[in-house]
C-alpha cells in the first residue's frame, strides 16, 4: 500500500504527507522481512518458563509470512502479564489500561483502515473489566485481530481467580474455593456474534500459526483463545491437552470440510444431538453419515457454539482450531464509504457550514 | 434606564421608553403600536406542548429581525412526564431588545401558560402588572386537580394582580384546523404554532422564516405542514383582527457590528469549531461518544458533518468514547470525547493514559447538576474540580471555558490548538445553559481562523544521535514529545501507562527519571501560559476597588450585575477567565490591584478555592446551585454590598434598585 486512503479530499492530509516522506526516505514498504526484525532492544521481562515466550516467538516467526510493514502493524494491549507483548515487537504500540484495548484498538482501525490492528489480552483484561468492550468489538467487526492469552488465573497481581478459573479454584483471594462459574471465551464470542473465532495452544507452534494466520487474513475482528501456561500461579492448568498420553484422547482438532473424528485411533466423534447441540460419540457406535462434518463458514453462529459447549471445565473434549470464519462487512469499511457517500456533492465547504441555513446582513 | 412592562391596554403608564402609535388593522379596529427596548417572555406549557419547538421559532424570527437575545430553555429530565402535573412543565425564555443583553432575563415580563401546571410553576416570577395570556380550554376542573387548584384561577379573581388574557388556544387552533382533514387530538398538537403566530403578530416578528421551516421540517408529511401553517397564520389573524389585543409592540433591531449573523446554540457553535479545528489542523476528526445529555446535540450535528471527513462513533460506553478517540489521536487524528460529569468520572483513567501517552484529545464536559445523576437537564459548574484533579496521580490537564454559547466555537477551536500544540488532553467545560441556549452569532470568516497546521508537524525522521527515534524527546519550548503516527518508516515506538524514560519512552521505574516526568508533564501544562492572552478584564472606570471574578456560563449575568452597579454611580472591574489551568500568566498581578475579589459560581466555590490557593487572595465566594443561571439582580445585590462596606462613601450612591429585575441592564 503506498497511500493512506482516508477518504479525504484532495488536498494530502498531515497524515498522508508523513507517509509519504516516510517513503522519500525509505523507499517503498519493506515487506521482506524475517522473524527477527520484529523483535525490539527490550528484554523480555516474562517469569522463565512462561507460555508468553512461546507465544511471541510463535508470532514473531509467523508475521513475515503476511507481507505486512512493521510501521503498518500497530498492537495495543491492556494491563496483565500478556499485556507486556507490545514492548518485545518491533511495530507501533500501545500498552494502555485495563480492559480497553478493545475500545482504543476500535477507534485507531475505525480511523486508519490502511494499518493492520491486534490487540493482546488475557482472560482478566478481556472477560472481566474490558468484558463490555469485548463484546462490542466482537458485534462491530472492526478489522482486527483479538489475541486473547487464557491462563485461567490473575498472574500480575500474584494468583487470584479470574473469569475462566474453574468453579472451585482455591486462590490466595479463595482460600475456600471460587463461587463463580466461568465463562468459556469461545462461547462468549460466539454469543457477541464474533465473524472469526479460533482457539490454539501455546505450545502447539504449528496449530497456533496456522489459526494465527487465518485470523489475520480475515477482514473484520477475529478472535483467537490462546491457552497459556503461567507455570507460576497456574502450572499444568492446560496439562490434560498438552500432555502426549491424554492430549489426543480429549483434543478436537477442527478442520474445515473434515468429520469430526478424533482420539487414539479416530475412537471419537462428533455428532448432532436434539435441539440443535452437539454430543460425543465412539465412532464405531454410530453411522458415519452421522459424524459431523466441520464447517466454519455456516452463516448461523449455532452449530459453532454448540461445538464450543462441548469442552467442560475441566477441558475433556476442547476443540482446538477455528470454529467459526464468515463474511461480513467490516465496520471501518462501512464508515469510509459513509464518508465517501456524503463527500459525492464535493468536499465539505467550511464557510457554508458555519453560515448554515438562516443568516441575516447587518450593514455597516 | 427604567424597565418596561409591556401592557395590553395603551399607554404604558411606566412607559419612559414606550412610545404609542395608533395604526389601523383590518376591520377597522384602532390599534396602537408600542414600542418598547427590550422584552422577557416566557413560555411555559406540559412537556409534550412543544415550547422548546416554539421557543426555538420564536427565536429564529426575532434574531433575523435583527434584535439581540439570549434563550433559557428549563425543561425536565423526563421526556413526558405525566400529562399536566407540575414535573412535566417545560418552558422556555427570552430576552430580545434593541441593545445588546447578556442574559435570558431575570424575570418575564410576559409568561405564555398553556395549562394550570404551567402557569402554576410560573406565576411566582411573574412581576405583578405582566402579562399573562393563558389557554383557557385547558382550564378543565380536571386539569386544574392535577395540580391542586381548588377553583379556576381565571374566575377566582386570584390573578388580578396581572394583566391576564385568557384565550381559548386550543379550540381555536382546533377550529382553524376544521377543513385540514386532521382528527381533533392531531389538531390540537398544532396549538403551539398557533400561540407562535399570535405571539409573531404582538412583537412584529418576520414570519417567512416559520413558515419555510414548517414546510421543510414536514417535508414528507405535507398535510401536517400545512395544518401547523394553517394555525401559525390562524394565530397571526387573531392578534390583528380581534379586540382582544389592543396593541402591538415593537422593538428596534439591534445596533450590531456589521456582518453576517445566525442564531446559534452553545452545542451547536461547540460542534462546529470541532469541525473547523479538523479543517484548520488538516487532520481527520474522530469522534468517540456515549449519549448523555445535554451534550448529545453535539454528537448529532457532528455526525452529519461526514463530508468534512468527521468520524463520528458512538460507543459501548464512556470508557469506550474515549479510548477510540485515543485510538484515533495515536493514529494521527484529531481525538475527541462528549460528555458531561458522570461520563468523566468515567473516562478519569483514559485521561490520564492521555496524559502519560502525550497524544491530543479533547474531552468536551457539558456540565449538569451533579453529583451522580444529579440534574441531567439543569446547569451548574461543579466539574471545576473534576477537570482539575479527577484522576490519579499528578495528571495536569488544560481546562478551558467557553462564556457564552457563540463562544462555544471559539473555545473548542483553542481547546483543539493546545491539545495539539503539546499533546494533551484538554478539558473544554461547557454547561447545560450554554449548550441549550443561543444568541446571534457573526459569523467567522473560515480563513481567519487560527491556522493549526504548525501545531501538527508528525515527526517523520529519526531524532537521535545515533539515528533512533525517541517519542519523548521534547520540543525547547513547548515541551511537546515528538509525534510519530503509525505507518511511517523507520519511527516504529511503544507508548502506554507505564511511567516512561526521559527520551526514549521506555518503561522506567527509576525514581530520579518519575521525579523529572512528573515535573516536566506540570511543566509543559504551565508553560501554555506563555501562548494565552492577558487577563481579560472589564473597568471601563480604570479605578474600580472591587473585582467580580467568574468563568464560564456566568460571563453574562455577572457582566449584567455589573452594568446595573455602574449605572448606580459605583465602580467595578469584571474579569472572565477562559483559560483556568493554566491561569492567564498575569492573573496574580491583576487580582493584586483590587481591595476585594468576588467570585460568583454556580458551585461551592470551586474557583474560589483554586484562586485562594494559588495567589493567596482573600476571595469571597458567591454561590448558588438551583440548575439556573445567577439572576443579575441578585449578584448587582452582593457586588453593591461588598463595594459599600469596602467603601463607605460609596454607599451614597444611587441604590441599584433590586425590585427593577426587567431593568435593561440585565
Amino acid at each position: 500500500m503506498t497511500t493512506v486512503e482516508l477518504g479525504m479530499p484532495d488536498a494530502p492530509t498531515p497524515i498522508d504527507a508523513a507517509i509519504a516522506r516516510s517513503l522519500e526516505q525509505h523507499g517503498p514498504k519493506q515487506t521482506e522481512l524475517k522473524g527477527k526484525d520484529f523483535k525490539t532492544d527490550q528484554e523480555v521481562r516474562w517469569c522463565p518458563g512462561c507460555g508468553d515466550y512461546v507465544i511471541l516467538n510463535a508470532v514473531q516467526s509467523f508475521l513475515p509470512s503476511l507481507g505486512i510493514a512493521r510501521e503498518d502493524m500497530v498492537i495495543v494491549s491492556g494491563i496483565g502479564c500478556s499485556s507486556r507483548f507490545p514492548y518485545y515487537m518491533n511495530t507501533y504500540g500501545m500498552h494502555s489500561i485495563h480492559g480497553r484495548a478493545p475500545a482504543i484498538a476500535t477507534g485507531l482501525a475505525a480511523s486508519r483502515p490502511d494499518l493492520s490492528v491486534w490487540v493482546v489480552t488475557g482472560d482478566g483484561d478481556a472477560l472481566s473489566i474490558g468484558g463490555n468492550h469485548l463484546i462490542h468489538a466482537l458485534r462491530r467487526n472492526v478489522n482486527m485481530t483479538i489475541l486473547l492469552f487464557n491462563n485461567r488465573i490473575y498472574g500480575l497481581t500474584k494468583g487470584q481467580y479470574s473469569p475462566t478459573s474453574e468453579v472451585g479454584k482455591v486462590t490466595k483471594s479463595t482460600p475456600m474455593g471460587s463461587l463463580d462459574h466461568p465463562f468459556n471465551p469461545v462461547s462468549l464470542a460466539l454469543g457477541a456474534d464474533a465473524t472469526f473465532v479460533g482457539r490454539a495452544m501455546d505450545s502447539d507452534r504449528k496449530g497456533l500459526t496456522e489459526v494465527l494466520r487465518q485470523a489475520a487474513e480475515h477482514q473484520g475482528t477475529s478472535l483467537v483463545e490462546i491457552y497459556q501456561n503461567c507455570n507460576i500461579f497456574n502450572d499444568g492448568a492446560f496439562e490434560l491437552l498438552k500432555d502426549p498420553a491424554t492430549g489426543p484422547m480429549w483434543t478436537i482438532p477442527l478442520e474445515h470440510g473434515k468429520p469430526l473424528v478424533f482420539g487414539p485411533d479416530g475412537a471419537s466423534c462428533v455428532v448432532r444431538e436434539d435441539f440443535g447441540g452437539l454430543r460425543i460419540a465412539e465412532t464405531n457406535q454410530v453411522d458415519p453419515s452421522e459424524i459431523v462434518v466441520h464447517d466454519a463458514t455456516r452463516e448461523d453462529p449455532s452449530y459453532a457454539f454448540a461445538l464450543s459447549r462441548l469442552s467442560s471445565q475441566d477441558l475433556r473434549y476442547t476443540p482446538m482450531g477455528v470454529f467459526r470464519k464468515v463474511r461480513k462487512p467490516s465496520y471501518e469499511a462501512m464508515m469510509a464509504e459513509q464518508l465517501d457517500e456524503a463527500r459525492l456533492q464535493g468536499p465539505g465547504d467550511l464557510d457554508a457550514l458555519l453560515a448554515g441555513g438562516d443568516t441575516w446582513e447587518v450593514k455597516a | 434606564m427604567t424597565g418596561t412592562n409591556p401592557t395590553v391596554a395603551p399607554p404604558n403608564p411606566d412607559g419612559a421608553l414606550a412610545t404609542s402609535v395608533s395604526s389601523s388593522a383590518p376591520g377597522g379596529l384602532v390599534k396602537s403600536v408600542v414600542e418598547l427596548d427590550r422584552v422577557v417572555i416566557r413560555l411555559a406549557g406540559d412537556s409534550g406542548d412543544g415550547m422548546q419547538l416554539t421557543g426555538n421559532r420564536f427565536t429564529s424570527e426575532t434574531a433575523s429581525f435583527g434584535n439581540d437575545l439570549k434563550t433559557l430553555p428549563n425543561f425536565p429530565a423526563e421526556i413526558r412526564a405525566p400529562t399536566g402535573t407540575l414535573p412535566g412543565v417545560s418552558s422556555f425564555q427570552l430576552q430580545f431588545a434593541d441593545h445588546d443583553v447578556m442574559t435570558p432575563g431575570d424575570a418575564p415580563d410576559v409568561l405564555v401558560a398553556m395549562n394550570p401546571a404551567a402557569l402554576k410553576a410560573n406565576l411566582a416570577e411573574l412581576p405583578g402588572g405582566g402579562l399573562l395570556i393563558l389557554d383557557s380550554d385547558e382550564f378543565t376542573p380536571r386539569n386544574l386537580a392535577k395540580v391542586g387548584y381548588a377553583t379556576n384561577p381565571i374566575e377566582d379573581g386570584s390573578l388580578e394582580g396581572w394583566q391576564t388574557v385568557s384565550v381559548p388556544l386550543t379550540s381555536m387552533t382546533t377550529d382553524a384546523l376544521k377543513d385540514s382533514g386532521l382528527g381533533k387530538k392531531e389538531a390540537e398538537r398544532s396549538k403551539n404554532m398557533f400561540t407562535l403566530g399570535l405571539l409573531s403578530w404582538m412583537y412584529h416578528r418576520p414570519t417567512e422564516g416559520t413558515i419555510r421551516f414548517l414546510e421543510r421540517q414536514f417535508r414528507r408529511k405535507p398535510e401536517i405542514a400545512a395544518a401547523n401553517i394553517a394555525a401559525f397564520r390562524a394565530g397571526y389573524n387573531y392578534g390583528d383582527t380581534t379586540e382582544a389585543f389592543a396593541v402591538s409592540y415593537e422593538i428596534k433591531p439591534a445596533p450590531m457590528k456589521p456582518g453576517r449573523y445566525r442564531n446559534i446554540s452553545g452545542n451547536q457553535a461547540l460542534a462546529l469549531g470541532l469541525v473547523a479545528a479538523g479543517q484548520r489542523s488538516g487532520l481527520p476528526i474522530f469522534l468517540g461518544a456515549y449519549p448523555i445529555t445535554p451534550a448529545s446535540d453535539i454528537l448529532h450535528e457532528l455526525s452529519r458533518h461526514k463530508s468534512f471527513g468527521v468520524r463520528t462513533f458512538q460507543a459501548e460506553d464512556e470508557i469506550a468514547g474515549i479510548g477510540a478517540a485515543l485510538g484515533a489521536s495515536f493514529g494521527g487524528a484529531l481525538g475527541i470525547t462528549t460528555t458531561s460529569g458522570p461520563g468523566v468520572a468515567l473516562k478519569a483513567e483514559t485521561i490520564g493514559l492521555a496524559v502519560m501517552t502525550e497524544l491530543p484529545l479533547v474531552i468536551v464536559d457539558v456540565q449538569r447538576g451533579g453529583p451522580s445523576t444529579g440534574l441531567p437537564t439543569k446547569t451548574e459548574q461543579s466539574d471545576l474540580l473534576q477537570a482539575m484533579f479527577g484522576r490519579n496521580g499528578e495528571a495536569p490537564v488544560p481546562v478551558i471555558a467557553p462564556r457564552s454559547p457563540g463562544d462555544c466555537f471559539d473555545a473548542a477551536v483553542e481547546a483543539a490548538r493546545i491539545a495539539l500544540a503539546y499533546r494533551t488532553p484538554v478539558m473544554l467545560l461547557s454547561d447545560g445553559y450554554l449548550a441549550n441556549g443561543a444568541e446571534p452569532w457573526a459569523i467567522p470568516d473560515a480563513d481567519s481562523l487560527p491556522d493549526l497546521t504548525p501545531a501538527v508537524a508528525f515527526a517523520t525522521e529519526p531524532n537521535g544521535e545515533d539515528g533512533e527515534f525517541l517519542p519523548y524527546l521534547r520540543d525547547e519550548e513547548t515541551l511537546a514529545r515528538a509525534w510519530a503516527i503509525p505507518g511511517t518508516a523507520g519511527m516504529q515506538h511503544r507508548i502506554g501507562g507505564l511511567e516512561k524514560a526521559d527520551r526514549t519512552g521506555n518503561i522506567s521505574y527509576d525514581p530520579a527519571n518519575h521525579d523529572f516526568m512528573t515535573r516536566t508533564r506540570q511543566a509543559k501544562i504551565d508553560g501554555i501560559a506563555a501562548t494565552i492572552p492577558p487577563t481579560d478584564v472589564e473597568d471601563p472606570d480604570g479605578d474600580a476597588r472591587v473585582a467580580v471574578i467568574g468563568w464560564g456560563s456566568t460571563y453574562g449575568p455577572i457582566g449584567a450585575a455589573c452594568r446595573r452597579i455602574r449605572s448606580s454611580g459605583r465602580k467595578v472591574a469584571q474579569i472572565h477567565l477562559r483559560h483556568i489551568n493554566p491561569f492567564p500568566a498575569d492573573l496574580g498581578e491583576v487580582l493584586a490591584r483590587y481591595d476585594r475579589v468576588i467570585c460568583p459560581e454556580m458551585n461551592l466555590g470551586q474557583l474560589a478555592l483554586l484562586l485562594r490557593a494559588k495567589y493567596l487572595v482573600d476571595v469571597q465566594s458567591h454561590t448558588q446551585v438551583r440548575g439556573m443561571p445567577f439572576r443579575s439582580a441578585e449578584l448587582a445585590a452582593v457586588i453593591q454590598d461588598a463595594i459599600d462596606t469596602a467603601d463607605p462613601a460609596a454607599a451614597n450612591s444611587t441604590a441599584v434598585n433590586p425590585t427593577a429585575v426587567n431593568g435593561a441592564l440585565q
